[in-house]
């Protein structure tokens, strides 16, 4: 166990290692710079800054001091925002994304897997029915169609929800909806079909026949099994959902980490989007890691290697 | 007696060798028929097209997904307004109104086509722009998944049928690929390649032709297939590590077959069905992550218009045109939901073993 873990933090050091590299050469075939957008630069200024910013030396010798940078985890300035580390830019966004990100996936779960297990209880009856029709439309609508219609409902034509910002609690309950649309649907459909995996399994009959109740056997046998796949699903869909829905920050104008990573990249902000890919990539490799060895925990069979 | 034997036998004494000669004589259309044990054999697409047939959900998928390509692709072409033609004077007009200048002609005795679903901010047919988003979302989702096809198939074979140490380096490389934060590449990628094909469609002679697709299409295209062929691959080595050791692989290669023919025609084409299914529900995915990056404003070039950049336009007029919403969103959703069910219903017809 303790050897898997070592080895696949190695395997996640390379990669994000080379995350790191793949990001910083794309960036720098785009043309532009962070510079150019600003007002009527004049070509001193330009290049004092660049000179400031090492950004006149030549590429590889920018990426060897960023590696270094990196090794120290030190993400270096940002450059649109004067004065502002890009760590510090991720420490002031990333918890808002998370908040939102968090309660959006607590919700999920919340509602999607009781929802999957009692419609594979009741598989084919009405309830069953019902679920799947609405399971099939939540995966199919896109996140930018549920959270404008929302947006629309509640927000314009109800005028009941507020839809701009993030300042009391009621401004919460419209994106975190957005947000858990579509990993409630996808949750439930999941947890339907693998729990009627673990339904047909032996044990069950066995656990039946033993004169288990229902309601015993069927949170402490079926339930364990069933929710692996489950889990396999909420570790990148939590590192995704924890740093923003790009699409749903935009619409209900939330200051998130999402929205910084688009406008980055319009900046050409280039140490911001390094930091941004390089923290979600670090964010997504700890949840796999997570995710194995909460496997481990749940399922005592499965063996890592 | 005599008489009896003969009737049951045909012979006129029991034990004699007498042969009759009706016995002898070819047999008829009708005998041959009975003797047929065996129904009709059919063919691998005939049983998974009549097993399509009976399920109603993916039918129904397939002719929404029809009456949807038909407005997508034959409608625009004879329809009297262009995508990107703008009607001075005939600015966010609402569904079947007409402007003034309009009104006038009408007035004049003149047929003025009306504006279905009204018009957007730049006097541009709304109806004609939807129908021309679906169709970019659906060539999109299409074109996108063959290149994946093509890609992760040959790849999956390659790594499978070799195996060993090519294997392990190249399923590396997939599982490196599948943990790199793809939705951050994609945007960093399609920014980044805007401007080399901007460079070669204006630069260098054949490739003039970008400029007519567009140069948001093509670097979706190929972001997409830089990204996403590691799921396909994945499942087509799966299919062909277990294929590979089946006897017609090795009576193949004892006929002495090179590589490359074992696994174009052996390997993958016995593997068609999931090729066929899989590639299926990758259109619906292809057009969500499009739609998407279109409505972040990173998708198709400004006047082509797709489902997603027609939604995102529409959210600044949402309070006063919220139809303009509403329809791209009802479009999107209702081409992946079929491509969804039909894929599904591929899968059950074509490839059971897949269901999961």
């Amino acid at each position: 166990m303790g050897s898997y873990i070592i080895k696949r933090i190695a395997v996640g050091i390379v990669t994000i290692f080379l995350v790191a590299t793949i990001t910083f050469f794309l960036m720098y075939l785009v043309p532009g710079g962070p510079f150019l957008s600003e007002k009527s630069p004049s070509k001193q200024t330009i290049e004092a800054l660049e000179r400031k910013y090492g950004l006149d030396k030549p590429v590889y010798i920018q990426y060897l001091n960023y590696m270094k940078g990196l090794i120290k985890f030190d993400l270096g300035p940002s450059l649109k925002m004067r004065g502002r580390e890009v760590v510090d830019i991720i420490k002031t966004r990333f918890p808002i994304s998370a908040k939102l990100g968090g309660l959006a996936m607590l919700l999920a779960i919340c509602i999607g897997i009781p929802m999957g297990i009692f419609s594979a209880i009741n598989r084919g009856k009405w309830f069953d029915n019902i679920v799947m029709v609405i399971c099939t439309f939540g995966i199919a609508v896109p996140g930018f169609v549920v959270a404008t219609v929302l947006m629309y409902f509640f927000g314009v034509t109800l005028h009941i929800l507020p839809t701009r910002g993030l300042d009391s609690p009621a401004h919460y309950i419209l994106p975190v909806t957005a947000l858990a649309f579509y990993p409630t649907a996808y949750i439930s459909r999941l947890m339907r079909s693998s729990m009627l995996d673990v339904l047909g399994q032996d044990y069950m009959r066995t656990a039946k026949a033993k004169g288990l109740s229902q309601f015993k056997s069927l949170f402490k046998h079926a339930l364990r099994n069933a929710v692996l796949p489950i889990i396999t699903y909420l570790g990148p869909a939590l590192a995704y959902i924890l740093t923003g829905s790009l699409v749903v920050e935009k619409i209900f104008t939330i200051p998130g980490l999402g929205r910084q990573f688009v406008s980055s990249i319009t900046d050409r902000d280039y140490p911001l989007i390094m930091g941004l890919t390089i923290f979600l990539a670090f964010l997504l490799i700890t949840m796999n890691v997570i995710v194995d060895i909460v496997y481990k925990i749940i399922d005592p069979r499965i063996k890592l290697k | 007696m005599a008489e009896k034997t003969k009737e049951l036998t045909g012979k006129k004494y029991p034990l004699s060798f007498h042969l009759d000669v009706s016995d002898f004589l070819p047999a008829e259309e009708s005998e041959k028929q009975s003797a047929v044990v065996m129904r009709e054999s059919i063919s691998f697409w005939k049983d998974g097209l009549r097993r399509l047939r009976k399920n109603k959900l993916a039918m129904t998928s397939l002719a929404v997904l029809i009456i949807i390509m038909i407005f997508a692709f034959i409608v625009p072409e004879i329809y009297p307004y262009s995508y990107e033609q703008q009607i001075r004077g005939s600015e966010n007009l609402g569904i079947m109104k007409y402007s003034t200048q309009e009104l006038e002609r009408k007035a004049n005795g003149e047929f003025v086509f009306p504006h279905i679903l009204g018009t957007d901010s730049l006097g541009r047919d709304y109806a004609v722009r939807l129908m021309m988003g679906s169709r970019i979302s659906l060539i999109v989702g299409i074109i996108a998944s063959l290149i994946i096809l093509l890609i992760g198939s040959t790849y999956g074979a390659v790594s499978g049928y070799f195996g060993g140490k090519i294997d392990l380096i190249m399923m590396r490389i997939v599982d490196i690929i599948y943990t790199v934060p793809d939705i951050l590449i994609i945007i960093l990628l399609s920014v980044t390649l805007k401007f080399p094909l901007e460079y070669l469609a204006e630069n260098v002679a054949g490739f003039k032709w970008i400029n007519t697709v567009g140069v948001g299409l093509i670097s979706i295209f190929i972001v997409f297939s830089l990204l996403y062929w590691v799921g396909m691959a994945r499942i087509v080595r799966g299919q062909i590590l277990s294929l590979k050791e089946q006897d017609f692989v090795t009576a193949a290669k004892a006929l002495g077959a090179p590589h490359s023919r074992i696994i174009k025609k052996h390997l993958l084409t016995n593997c068609i069905s999931t090729l066929f299914v899989t590639t299926t529900l990758q259109i619906p995915s292809s057009i969500f992550t499009e739609s998407f990056l279109s409505f972040l404003g990173m998708g198709v070039n400004a006047p082509m218009p797709s489902l997603g950049s027609l939604a995102a336009d529409a959210l600044s007029g949402i309070e006063t045109y919220p139809h303009r919403l509403f329809l791209p969103a009802v479009a999107i959703s209702l081409i992946i939901l079929s491509f969804n069910l039909l894929g599904d219903g591929l899968r059950d017809a074509f490839d059971p073993k897949l269901k999961n």
